[in-house]
């Protein structure tokens, strides 16, 4: 009748038991031997009650809602595997000659006047300011409930915290005559300095942001701090952007390119 | 990679920087230092693979080779970053003192044995998976789960080691500057 006492559980068997990392029949023959053990079960039970105290701490971070600095870089991760995807559709050999060609053609128009050596140098900033125009587009405009961090109701207050954080006095353009008004603004982190984000909506919800800041990299020459209009459309939110003064202004919106160059000539009248 | 399905992932990496850290600052840079680099390397990551766990991975390594580097910088001890003390002030944002002792207890732990804690018990890894993201054997991740658990309990029924008055005065003085 009787059975040898069972061999008491060894420590990774306990914490396999507390993780519930056991099959069902291990499971089983493990709690059949704990019985047995109260060495282990005693251990058992302060593993557990460790277990549940871990799970609970700043369990209220899982419901915060996401800083917006996160949500702009896993925008960043996920585009750049887009961009790809979409170069690589144009075969290998094909897209390393597009984008060089693309590149090189886009820094010989936008920087002209400068010398030849700096060419790879400068058309970084530029490009790089409407892309980051652009993601701030994709990640803000959705949003329904926080599309803003300070809302039109509040413009004074608006203007004045952008002006002081981008170290520059700040106008709002007037969008009204084509039909958008103002639904607010939000602080942006840029490469070098803060941007700024203004956001406009029409009647049928259409957003359009302005985005603003400091250009990177263009202490040093002052004088040809200027560019013409620009348009970005490549696989996303098409952009107009200039360069006036060294501040760097783009226009998003999902609108067609002559109402969007409009808006954009718009406002670059008004900011003047 | 979908949007979606990426920002799905931040809450539940927050949280365990949160803990592994101790500091809300520390946690959300690094969580920021991690899709930075997953922006960098997504390309090391295939479709249909565990986007959680290359996640976890990479956050492991930049956290080990953080850790690395705080040891390297006070050889002697002789200076003590706020962050890394940030265990022994109490953030103001901890909602119960038995959230903050655990807290407190657990940053206590070498560092090595808190992730292989935490990855089990907050994230519910397999320890297989444990072993992967922390690139050691599986015999070792046994080990260091049973040193954590230990250890933890060791310190939380021990009496707390700093003392009350002496935590507060010096919690001024150092919130300044976070």
């Amino acid at each position: 009748m009787n059975t040898p006492p069972p061999s008491p559980l060894t420590d990774t068997e306990l914490h396999a038991l507390v993780d519930g990392q056991l099959s069902a029949t291990e499971r089983a023959a493990a709690e059949a031997r704990l019985a047995q053990d109260p060495t282990a079960r005693d251990t058992l039970a302060r593993w557990m009650q460790q277990r549940d105290r871990l799970r609970s701490l700043h369990a209220d971070v899982l419901a915060e809602p996401i800083p917006s600095s996160l949500l702009a870089a896993a925008q960043q991760t996920v585009g750049a595997q887009q961009r790809w995807q979409q170069w690589s559709r144009l075969g290998g050999m094909a897209a390393g000659v597009v984008l060089a060609f693309g590149a090189g053609w886009l820094a010989n128009t936008a920087w002209q006047t400068q010398g030849a050596g700096r060419l790879a140098a400068q058309a970084t900033p530029a490009s790089e300011f409407v892309r980051q125009a652009r993601f701030a587009y994709t990640v803000y405009s959705p949003e329904v409930r926080h599309p803003v961090e300070v809302a039109a109701a509040e413009r004074d207050h608006l203007v004045q915290w952008l002006s002081k954080r981008l170290g520059k006095p700040l106008k709002v353009p007037n969008l009204a005559p084509q039909g958008y008004g103002l639904v607010g603004g939000r602080l942006l982190p840029g490469e070098s300095g803060a941007r700024a984000q203004f956001m406009f909506q029409n009647a049928r919800g259409t957003r359009v942001t302005l985005y603003l800041g400091a250009m990177d990299g263009h202490a040093a020459a002052p004088a040809s701090q200027e560019t013409a209009f620009r348009f970005a459309s490549d696989g996303g939110v098409p952009s107009f952007y200039w360069v006036d003064q060294g501040f760097g202004y783009a226009l998003s919106g999902p609108l067609d390119r002559a109402t969007l160059m409009q808006l954009a000539d718009t406002v670059y009248r008004q900011l003047l | 990679m979908d949007r979606s399905d990426l920002i799905a992932q931040i809450p539940g990496l927050r949280r365990y920087a949160r803990v592994l850290t101790g500091n809300a600052w520390a946690a959300d840079d690094l969580v920021q230092d991690t899709l930075e680099r997953a922006c960098a390397k997504w390309r090391l990551w295939t479709v249909g693979s565990d986007l959680r766990a290359w996640l976890f991975t990479l956050m492991h390594n930049l956290f080990a080779s953080d850790v690395r580097r705080a040891l390297r910088r006070q050889p002697h001890g002789g200076t003590v970053d706020v962050d890394e003390v940030a265990h022994l002030l109490g953030a103001p944002d901890d909602a119960t003192a038995l959230g903050l002792d655990l807290q407190r207890c657990l940053m206590r732990l070498p560092e090595e044995q808190r992730v292989v804690l935490l990855l089990v018990c907050l994230e519910d890894m397999a320890y297989a998976d444990v072993a992967r993201i922390t690139g050691t054997p599986i015999g070792t991740v046994m080990s260091r789960l049973s040193r954590a658990r230990s250890r933890l309990q060791q310190l939380l029924d021990a009496p707390a080691v700093v003392p009350a008055e002496h935590a507060a005065d010096r919690t001024p003085t150092l919130r300044r500057l976070k």
